[in-house]
């Protein structure tokens, strides 16, 4: 227990702290914030016929180095109005969804965080097992549904409501209805976190004080729950705003969404630049929710 | 066996209200015996600083081998921080820890033969008690045979032994905290750290458990810190009591002497209560003193000089309650008393506390112990007269 | 029989909503015609007919591995990083470090895809390496977004362990790492084991990150899924979609039944202390 032991024994631990930060830090430096700077510097060059299909930024000459940097691109998606209505209708569609999922999703979580503490456990894994069973299925599921041969039309028919089928599948409205049902579990899972933290006493005050109990929702339950709807909301509207499978497989011809616009031109039109920059703007577009999520959640790892 | 603790009065949680004295001084008398002069632990001038707030302010300690030491103070007084410092979670930004002369500010805790119970106990809740108690002594890789026998020995120290393969989560919180004096004794260390030993257990365990972690420490011999904001608990266990605020050691004595010559008004308020009366030192001399006191209404005297320089003549005189006396009829002489009316009676068994009310509207509390049965007392509203004797009172500063 | 609220009535509703269209799979995924809308009778033919599909049988195999790698290697990083988080203070690089763990949970499939497939391209003309692109690739990418819902689940739990505990062991005389895998790793274990599952859930489940960083040698099983589905309503895949309806809920309802008989143990010890 000599000084100089000791000593020695802080000198090596002193840097073994350093790696144990090092490796989550380098692992998510290399592989998720290096690529984003790669995607900004292909969104910068021009196409070209080649393996890979974009020219180089930085050319190397036998003397000089020059730079070209090309905003071509995104000054072509500003001209085109195919992806401004694009990523209107993305916005648009995200935004409906997020809505709906708000308001059948918070009565929910509501329910569940007043239920008997048994029953708790119970309704949550029933809540999310759907979303760990497939997401693609739980699409494809919809397709047998909603389709003009599908149950609901056949159905329909069957009762003799209708004459003919309604057509359903291939619009917006059954690629809302997709992204609801596929991430309703996400809206509902940090409500309902929220929602059980809230003290039962602060309720049994507010009527206490003579508040009816849907004032007391409107002034203490609500307000008390805005870090969790922020969470809920942001959880549906960022991934739903780049979402590609439901339009691909819900949606129709009129369905123009931003993530599919994204996959056709890298992997149909093989766009390697025009496809960075789509998104590089996605990115732009989403930074204020994904700031707003991160403000949320890091206040949540902190209490 | 020395078993001195019997003298405490669990029924009452104002015992220092109670005529203590001798009963105090006999307690830390017999305990003393078994303190030796011997320095096991020096703290010298450590100071610790979190983001530019002074949490340990330059503070010297001596601890001896072989006594019971408590750091007493409020939240935020340092002593947590200073304890933790010690058990090595804390590294100080100056001063020097020295254990057994050695050095030992930065060495890191798991070198450390200092042991710690945890306000919590941080039982390891996947390990049964048994295992627990081996924890420390598979870390020093010590023989499996005598790991055996010395956690045996230490089951049967704290009367546990039927308890070895429970969980923690399968005790009650008296036996988890006799599983943690246990856990951290089973290294015998030098020095045992308890971090609010009693704070885990509701009133009535606690006043027990008192008791008997004292007498289990007394067994062993070994020597011990604890950190407490109970002062109650803090006298009970302790030989010797440090009284801390702001980071600063305000005073270091024995539990007679911070309860009976307390340092300043601070120390006096926060170890039990205490009447207060403002005055001015306006006679001062080798063998008593004398002190006008508006508050009062009535000069004080004292029967020691207190040598106060001639500019400081603004002073506080303290006198606990149980030495503040209760008359139907007015005291003889000039000093020393005051008529009032009875505003308060509170009965707390033992003794009563009376709230009187001064002519001078300052409200004095006098604690009365009930030695007789419904015995003829004043009433809410009677006129009354406070006095004491002119040994009871202590002159006090800021 | 008191009126129920209508949060109640909602929940009801919703669950309806959950998991009426997975019913419908199921059924209908005992259809005798190939017509996946109109019921011709009980048939067991489909099952039968996925396990003779050898594309699928090796997409299902290929997707386990990887799926069983990236969450292993997943809940390795993710637990650092989260212990990184909740138990080193303060030190350089730590904002960079929660934004960059959070940032994956909501980041959009596409971008994500994009980018990483990007960065293996650049690699490969840099280093070399990756030459081809198949499950190495598709490893590193789900253990990347994997590791951070780890990150979350681990550190929530984390955050509720009582740091003592940790101090106590090296008070007795356990230097860090040790603690670390004495104490601190076998109490948060259920968490660790629930940050596995999510992870290797997410891994079988994923496609779009999986299409842009795969290459010719490697084929998952949602990308047979979905080649399939986009051709339309295929029976075979309804037999598919009920194994793993099944799997999940038989995972989920095992998981859901020892916890509530470890807490019922519990329960009853703790009745046992307070009579004994």
């Amino acid at each position: 227990m000599s000084a100089p032991i000791s000593q020695r024994l802080q000198r090596w631990f002193r840097p073994r702290r350093g790696w144990v930060i090092a490796v989550p830090l380098l692992w998510l430096t290399l592989f998720f914030l290096l690529p984003f700077g790669i995607v900004l510097k292909i969104s910068l060059s021009e196409a070209a016929i080649a393996i890979p299909p974009y020219s180089a930024i930085v050319n190397v000459g036998a003397e000089t180095v020059s730079l070209v940097v090309s905003f071509s691109n995104y000054l072509f998606l500003m001209s085109d109005s195919l992806y401004v209505a694009a990523y209107w209708g993305s916005l648009k569609i995200a935004f409906v969804a997020t809505l709906a999922c708000l308001l059948i999703g918070y009565p929910m979580a509501y329910a569940m965080a007043r239920a008997p503490a048994h029953w708790q456990l119970v309704l949550l894994l029933l809540v999310m097992l759907p979303s760990w069973t497939s997401f693609l299925i739980r699409v494809y599921a919809w397709m047998g549904i909603l389709s003009n041969n599908g149950l609901i039309n056949n159905t329909l028919l069957w009762l003799g409501l209708i004459d003919s089928p309604i057509r359903m599948m291939n619009t917006n409205f059954a690629v809302i209805l997709g992204i609801v049902y596929a991430y309703l579990p996400f809206m509902i899972l940090p409500l309902y976190a929220n929602l059980t933290r809230l003290d039962g006493s602060l309720l049994e005050a507010a009527s206490d004080l003579g508040s009816r109990s849907f004032n007391t929702f409107l002034k203490v339950t609500l307000p008390l729950s805005k870090g969790g709807i922020i969470a809920g909301s942001m959880l549906v509207f960022i991934p739903a705003v780049g979402e590609y499978v439901i339009p691909e497989l819900l949606g129709g011809p009129n369905t123009v969404m931003i993530g599919k616009v994204l996959w056709e031109e890298f992997f149909n039109n093989r766009d390697w630049p025009v496809a960075s920059a789509l998104a590089m703007v996605m990115l732009a577009l989403l930074l204020i929710p994904i700031a707003l999520f991160h403000r949320y959640q890091s206040r949540e790892l902190k209490e | 066996m020395t078993q001195p603790m019997t003298l405490t009065n669990p029924s009452t949680d104002i015992r220092h209200q109670l005529p203590a004295e001798q009963e105090m001084s006999s307690t830390t008398g017999k305990k003393s015996s078994r303190v030796q002069k011997e320095t096991l632990m020096e703290i010298r001038r450590v100071s610790k600083r979190f983001d530019e707030a002074l949490a340990v302010d330059d503070v010297s300690l001596t601890i001896r081998r072989g006594e019971i030491f408590a750091l007493l103070g409020g939240s935020g007084s340092g002593k947590s921080t200073l304890l933790r410092m010690l058990a090595g979670f804390e590294k100080p930004c100056e001063g020097q820890i020295l254990l057994e002369g050695k050095d030992i500010s930065r060495t890191p805790p798991y070198e450390r033969a200092i042991n710690m119970m945890f306000q919590s106990y941080a039982l390891f809740p996947h390990m049964t008690v048994a295992e627990n108690i081996a924890f420390g002594l598979k870390q020093d890789k010590l023989p499996k045979a005598e790991i055996r026998e010395r956690v045996a020995e230490m089951l049967k120290l704290v009367h546990m032994e039927g308890f070895a393969k429970r969980k923690p989560h399968q005790l009650s919180g008296g036996q988890r905290q006799r599983v943690a004096l246990a856990r951290s004794l089973a290294k015998r260390p030098s020095l045992l750290l308890l971090d609010e030993p009693m704070g885990a257990l509701d009133k009535k365990l606690r006043t027990e458990m008192q008791l008997e972690v004292v007498e289990i420490l007394e067994r062993v011999g070994v020597t011990c810190i604890m950190v407490t904001h109970d002062q109650e608990e803090a006298m009970t266990m302790a030989d010797r009591v440090a009284i801390m605020s702001d980071g600063w050691i305000v005073q270091v004595g024995s539990p007679v002497d911070v309860y009976e010559s307390p340092a300043n008004r601070m120390v006096a308020e926060f170890v039990g209560t205490v009447n207060l009366f403002a005055g001015e030192i306006v006679m001062d001399e080798a063998d008593c003193c004398v002190i006008d006191s508006p508050e009062l209404g009535r000069r004080i005297r004292i029967d020691h000089g207190i040598s106060t320089p001639a500019d400081e003549r603004g002073v506080w005189v303290a006198v606990r309650p149980e030495k503040t006396l209760l008359s139907l009829e007015q005291p003889k002489g000039d000093f020393n008393w005051a008529a009032g009316t009875v505003e308060d009676i509170a009965y707390l068994g033992g003794l009563s506390v009376y709230y009187v009310r001064t002519e001078q509207g300052h409200l004095v509390k006098v604690s009365l112990a009930n030695t007789t049965r419904r015995s003829e007392r004043p009433g809410w509203d009677d006129e009354v007269y406070i006095h004491w004797d002119e040994r009871s009172a202590v002159v006090l500063r800021d | 029989m008191r009126k129920p609220s209508f949060t109640t009535v909602m929940l009801i509703l919703g669950l309806l909503f959950l998991y009426l269209p997975m019913l419908v799979l199921v059924f209908y995924s005992f259809n005798s015609s190939r017509l996946v809308t109109v019921w011709a009778g009980f048939s067991g033919r489909w099952y039968i007919e996925l396990f003779r599909d050898q594309q699928i049988l090796n997409a299902v195999w290929t997707s386990l591995r990887i799926a069983f790698f990236s969450a292993s290697m997943a809940v390795c990083l993710g637990t650092l990083a989260a212990f990184v988080m909740v138990r080193f203070g303060r030190f350089r690089g730590k904002t960079a470090l929660s934004s960059m763990v959070t940032a994956p949970l909501v980041m959009p499939e596409v971008i994500t895809g994009l980018s990483l497939l990007l960065l293996f391209v650049h690699m490969a003309q840099l280093i070399g390496w990756p030459a081809d692109r198949g499950m190495a690739t598709i490893w590193i990418a789900h253990t990347t977004f994997c590791s951070a819902y780890v990150a979350v689940v681990v550190s929530s739990r984390l955050r509720e362990v009582d740091l003592s505990l940790e101090e106590a062991a090296m008070d007795l005389g356990a230097p860090p790492v040790k603690t670390f895998f004495q104490i601190t790793l076998p109490v948060i274990a259920p968490a660790l084991a629930a940050g596995w599952l999510l992870a290797f859930t997410l891994s079988l489940d994923d496609l779009v990150i999986a299409s842009f960083v795969s290459g010719p040698g490697a084929t998952t099983l949602p990308m047979v899924v979905f080649s399939s589905v986009r051709l339309g309503v295929s029976p075979k895949i309804n037999a598919l979609a009920t194994l793993i309806i099944l799997t999940v809920s038989l995972a989920t309802f095992l998981a859901w039944y020892f916890m509530r008989r470890s807490e019922a143990k519990r329960r009853i010890a703790m009745r046992m202390q307070q009579e004994g």
